[in-house]
C-alpha cells in the first residue's frame, strides 16, 4: 500500500484534510499544536487504497521541538511514498519557509493550497501555474473544509509517487551554494540518503546533524573563517533562513495577486493595516482593561452552564417558582428541582436515573434468581457501583469538552494564553498552562490529556502534577461531607466558608509546589513563547464533535478497564477477611481490607486521622482514602457502608454524607483540625486511578513513579501542617521557619550551581 | 532609528535590522518569519504588559518581550 505523509504549518487544515481524506475522527482544532502524535487513516477512493499519515503541525524542519523531530523523523526513516505540504494561502509567504526545507529531501512532494474559497471571496487571486513553474512540483487549490478538489489532490499525489525525485534547494547562486554542494559531495560519498537535505542542516549547524558527522564540521568551520556578511557575519544559520524568504519574497509572493479594491488604504505614505472582522472581535476580547474581566465571564459561564442547579440564578432570584418535574422515580427533578437545571446536571441527571435504573434490575434480577450474599455483592457493590460512578461524570465531562472546544476552535484559547502569559511566567509556565489548570475543576482526566499543548516538557510535568490539587467535581461532595459534619458537630464555622477554604488551599498548595518544582527539580530557563494567533473563526459542529468524542473515548476506555478491576479488587479486600470468608457490610471490620489499614493507620498519626483515634474505628479515615483512589465519591460512600455496619445512624441531613462523617466522627472521636486535615490529604494525594492512568499516559517514560512520590509526598506534609497548626498554634512558627530555612538552602544551592557552570 | 522590537509603541512599524539571542530562541524567530528585512507592526499589548502581539509577514504572531529584546528594528518615523 502507498503511504501518503500530510505536513504542514498548524493550523494550515491539515486535520480537516485528513479527516476528510480518511472520514475517520482524528482531533481537530484552532490551536497551534494540536496533533502531537500521528494519526494514519486509509484514502479509498482511487484504484488502490492508500495509507494516509497527518504528521504533527510544524513552522520548519528545526530541530527544537517534539513536533518538528517526530515529522522529520518520519519523512526521512520512514520514507513515505509522496508527501502532500498543505498550505494556507492567505499566509503563502510563512507557509511557504516550510516548502522549502520539505522540498530538500528526495521525496515527491504535491503542494496543496487551501483555504483557496477565502482567497477568492477577498477576490485576490493566486497564479497556480507561476508557483508550479517556480517549485517544479505539482500545487493543487483545494478546500479541506468544504471537501473540493480533494479527488483531484490525490490523483496527483499518487501519480507522483510512482517516480522518484531529487531534492532541490532554493539556496542557489549564492556565496554559500558551493560549501552547500561539498558537503553533499561528501555525504554522498559515505552513502548518506538525502544529501543535499543534511549538507544544509549541517550548514545551519543544527545540533542533530552535528552530533551524526561531526567529521564534516571541519568544513564548514574553515569555510566560516575566510567568510563574513555584511548584515549577519558568519551566522549561516540567519543567512539561509533569509535566503529562503528572500526567495519567496522575490518568486513566490508575486503570485498572489491581491484585489486592487481590497489593498489597505495608504495615508500620508503609510500603509494602514485593513481592519477584520477578527480584527474588530480580538480588539474587544483582548482588550486592555476588559480582557482579563471577559474571560473571567466565559470561565463562570462555562462551569455554570455544566454544574449549575439553578441556571442563571433564576430560581434565587425569584423569577421561577420551585418547580419540580415529577417524572416516574427514576427521573424525578430531571429538568428543574428547585431551580432550572443547567444542560450538564440534565444530562447528569438523566445518566444518573438510567444507571440507577439499570443497577436496581441487575440487583432484582440476582435475588430473583436466588444468587449467593456474595455475588450480589461482587456484582452490584463491586462491579457497579464503582463503573456507574464513573459514568455518572460522562455527561457533565461532554458538556465541558463541549463548550471548551467551542472556545478552542473559535481561537480565542491562543488569546487566554497571550492575556495570562504574564502571570503564569513567574511560576515557570506559559499562558497555555492556564487552561488544562481550570479544567481541573471539573474533571482531572480532560485536564491532562489537554497539557499536550504545553510547548516545553516541564511545563507538561509541572502543570500534570499540580492540576490535582484544583479540586474535581468528585472531590466536592469529600468536602462538604466532612465540612458539614464539623459544622453539625462541633458547632464551629460555616460549612460553606470551609468548603471555599479548602479550594483556596489547593489552589496554594498547587502555587507553591510549582514554585518549588521550578527551583528545584524542573529548574531551567522558561521556554521561549513565540505563538501565532490564528484568526477567529466560526467553529464547525462536525470539528466539535470530533472533539469531544476524541477526548471521551480516552475517558470511557478507563472507566471500563481500569476502573472497573480497581472497584472489583478493593470490594474483594473489603469483603472477604483473612480466611476468605465472605464478610457482610456489617462485618467488614474484620476484612483484608480493614487488617491492611490498621497496619498503615500510625503513619497518618501527625495528620490527625492515625494511632490517636479510637481503637475499634481508628482505621475507617485510612481506609475511606484507600477506595477514594478508585474514584473520590467512595471516599463519603465508604463512610456511609460503614456507618451502617456501625449501626449509628444519626437522621438526615441536607447535605449527602454529613451524618455518615457525623456517625464517623462520634465512632472515633477525631478532631477539628484531624478533620480538615483528612480533606487536604485527599484533595493533594493521589488523584483517582483513571487520571493515574492518564498521567503515566501523557508523561515520558520515568517520569511517572516521580509523579506519584510528589503526590504522596505533598499531601503528607500538607496535611501534617494543617493538623499540627491546627491542634496547637505556636508550631506555625515552626513551619514557617522550616518553610524559610527551604527556600534559603534551595537558594543557596541553585547559586553554587550556577557558579559552578560559569 | 534604530531600537529593540520592546521600544516600540502601540501602532509603530518598523523593518527588521537584525535577530540576536541563544540559537535555540533565534532559529524559532526565523521558523516564524522574524528575519531582517522582515516589516513589523505592533499591533498589541497584553492587559499586564508583556507579551506583545506584532503582525508580520500578514500574520499574527505574539511573543514575551525577553523574546522581543532580541530583535532589532529600523523605526519608520
Amino acid at each position: 500500500m502507498k503511504k501518503i505523509a500530510l505536513a504542514g504549518n498548524p493550523n494550515s487544515g491539515k486535520t480537516t484534510l485528513f479527516n476528510n481524506l480518511t472520514g475517520s475522527t482524528a482531533h481537530v482544532g484552532n490551536w497551534p499544536g494540536v496533533t502531537v502524535e500521528k494519526k494514519e487513516g486509509t484514502y479509498k477512493k482511487l484504484k488502490e487504497p492508500i495509507q494516509i499519515v497527518d504528521l504533527p503541525g510544524i513552522y520548519s524542519l528545526s530541530p527544537y521541538t517534539s513536533e518538528e523531530v517526530i515529522s522529520r523523523n518520519f519523512i526521512l526513516e520512514e520514507k513515505p511514498d509522496c508527501v502532500i505540504n498543505i498550505v494556507d494561502s492567505t499566509n503563502l509567504e510563512r507557509n511557504l519557509y516550510l516548502t522549502t526545507q520539505l522540498l530538500e529531501i528526495d521525496v515527491p512532494v504535491v503542494v496543496a493550497l487551501n483555504m483557496t474559497d477565502i482567497v477568492k471571496k477577498n477576490g485576490d487571486e493566486i497564479r497556480i501555474k507561476e508557483i508550479e513553474e517556480k517549485l517544479g512540483v505539482p500545487v493543487v487549490e483545494i478546500s479541506a473544509l468544504k471537501a473540493t478538489n480533494l479527488k483531484d489532490l490525490m490523483e496527483r499525489a499518487y501519480d507522483c509517487s510512482k517516480t522518484k525525485r531529487k531534492g532541490k534547494s532554493v539556496v542557489e547562486k549564492q556565496d554559500i551554494s558551493h560549501l552547500i554542494y561539498d558537503v553533499t559531495v561528501a555525504l554522498k560519498a559515505v552513502k548518506v540518503e538525502n544529501p543535499l537535505f543534511h549538507a544544509i542542516k549541517l550548514c545551519e549547524e543544527d545540533e542533530i546533524e552535528t552530533k551524526m558527522h561531526p567529521e564534516l564540521m571541519e568544513m564548514i568551520y574553515e569555510f566560516k573563517k575566510g567568510y563574513h556578511n555584511s548584515v549577519f557575519g558568519d551566522d549561516l544559520e540567519a543567512i539561509i533562513a533569509d535566503l529562503r524568504y528572500k526567495y519567496i519574497a522575490k518568486n513566490l509572493s508575486s503570485a498572489f495577486i491581491e484585489n486592487k479594491t481590497n489593498k489597505a488604504p495608504v495615508v500620508n505614505g503609510v500603509k494602514l493595516i485593513k481592519e477584520t472582522r477578527s480584527d474588530k472581535a480580538d480588539k474587544i476580547l483582548t482588550n486592555r482593561w476588559a480582557g482579563l474581566p471577559i474571560f473571567l465571564v466565559f470561565v463562570f459561564l462555562m462551569f455554570h452552564l455544566t454544574f449549575s442547579e439553578d441556571l442563571f440564578y433564576l430560581n434565587s432570584m425569584g423569577l421561577v417558582d420551585a418547580v419540580s418535574f415529577s417524572g416516574s422515580s427514576y427521573f424525578e427533578g430531571l429538568f428543574a428541582n428547585g431551580g432550572v437545571m443547567s444542560p450538564g446536571m440534565i444530562l447528569f441527571n438523566l445518566m444518573d436515573g438510567i444507571t440507577s435504573w439499570f443497577t436496581d434490575v441487575c440487583a432484582s434480577g440476582l435475588i430473583s434468581v436466588n444468587a449467593s450474599g456474595w455475588a450480589q455483592g461482587l456484582v452490584i457493590d463491586g462491579t457497579l457501583a464503582g463503573l456507574t460512578a464513573v459514568l455518572s461524570f460522562v455527561p457533565q465531562i461532554l458538556v465541558l469538552f463541549f463548550l471548551f472546544s467551542i472556545l478552542e476552535d473559535s481561537g480565542y484559547m491562543a488569546r487566554v494564553a497571550f492575556i495570562l502569559d504574564r502571570i503564569f511566567r513567574k511560576f515557570g509556565l506559559s499562558g497555555r498552562a492556564f487552561i488544562p489548570m481550570i479544567m481541573g475543576f471539573g474533571c482531572s482526566i480532560p485536564a491532562m490529556v489537554n497539557t499536550r499543548t504545553l510547548a516545553s516538557e516541564k511545563e507538561k510535568i509541572a502543570t500534570i502534577r499540580v492540576i490535582p490539587y484544583f479540586s474535581c467535581g468528585a472531590k466536592l461532595p469529600i468536602i462538604t461531607a466532612v465540612a458539614g459534619a464539623i459544622v453539625v458537630q462541633f458547632n464551629v464555622g460555616n460549612a460553606d466558608a470551609i468548603t471555599f477554604g479548602m479550594y483556596l488551599l489547593g489552589i496554594a498548595v498547587a502555587i507553591i509546589a510549582v514554585i518549588t518544582m521550578h527551583h528545584t527539580s524542573l529548574r531551567g530557563d522558561v521556554a521561549p513563547f513565540v505563538m501565532e494567533l490564528p484568526s477567529y473563526h466560526r467553529p464547525q459542529i462536525k470539528s466539535l464533535l470530533i472533539h469531544v468524542w476524541d477526548k471521551c473515548k480516552h475517558f470511557l476506555k478507563k472507566a471500563f478497564t481500569i476502573i472497573v478491576a480497581s472497584s472489583i479488587v478493593i470490594w474483594v479486600l473489603m469483603h472477604f477477611g483473612f480466611d476468605w470468608t465472605f464478610l457482610s457490610d456489617e462485618q467488614i471490620g474484620q476484612s483484608i481490607l480493614v487488617g491492611l489499614g490498621q497496619l498503615v493507620t500510625p503513619i497518618f498519626t501527625p495528620l490527625g486521622f492515625g494511632s490517636q483515634l479510637n481503637k475499634a474505628f481508628g482505621w475507617v479515615f485510612v481506609v475511606a482514602v484507600v477506595t477514594g483512589l478508585i474514584a473520590k465519591e467512595n471516599v463519603i460512600a465508604t463512610f456511609g457502608v460503614l456507618a451502617a455496619g456501625i449501626g449509628a445512624t444519626l437522621g438526615t441531613f441536607n447535605t449527602e454524607g454529613v451524618a455518615e462523617v457525623s456517625s464517623m466522627i462520634k465512632a472515633t472521636g477525631i478532631t477539628v483540625p484531624g478533620l480538615i486535615a483528612f480533606i487536604v490529604y485527599n484533595v493533594t494525594t493521589i488523584p483517582c486511578f483513571a487520571a493515574c492512568a492518564t498521567a503515566k499516559a501523557e508523561l515520558k517514560p520515568g517520569t511517572f513513579k516521580w509523579t506519584i512520590l510528589f503526590w504522596l509526598g505533598v499531601s503528607y506534609v500538607a496535611g501534617t501542617a494543617v493538623y499540627l497548626m491546627g491542634t496547637w498554634w505556636w508550631t506555625s512558627f515552626i513551619f514557617l521557619g522550616a518553610a524559610v530555612a527551604i527556600g534559603y538552602g534551595i537558594h543557596l544551592r541553585n547559586k553554587r550551581i550556577d557558579a559552578k557552570v560559569i | 532609528m534604530i531600537c529593540k522590537l520592546t521600544e516600540l509603541h502601540v501602532g509603530e512599524r518598523g523593518k527588521i535590522f537584525k535577530v540576536e539571542g541563544e540559537k535555540r530562541i533565534r532559529r524559532r524567530l526565523f521558523d516564524m518569519g522574524v528575519t531582517p528585512g522582515a516589516e513589523v507592526y505592533l499591533r498589541k499589548v497584553a492587559p499586564l504588559g508583556d507579551p506583545i502581539e506584532i503582525t508580520i509577514r500578514n500574520y499574527e504572531l505574539t511573543l514575551r518581550k525577553n523574546e522581543a529584546g532580541c530583535v532589532y528594528l529600523d523605526k519608520e518615523d
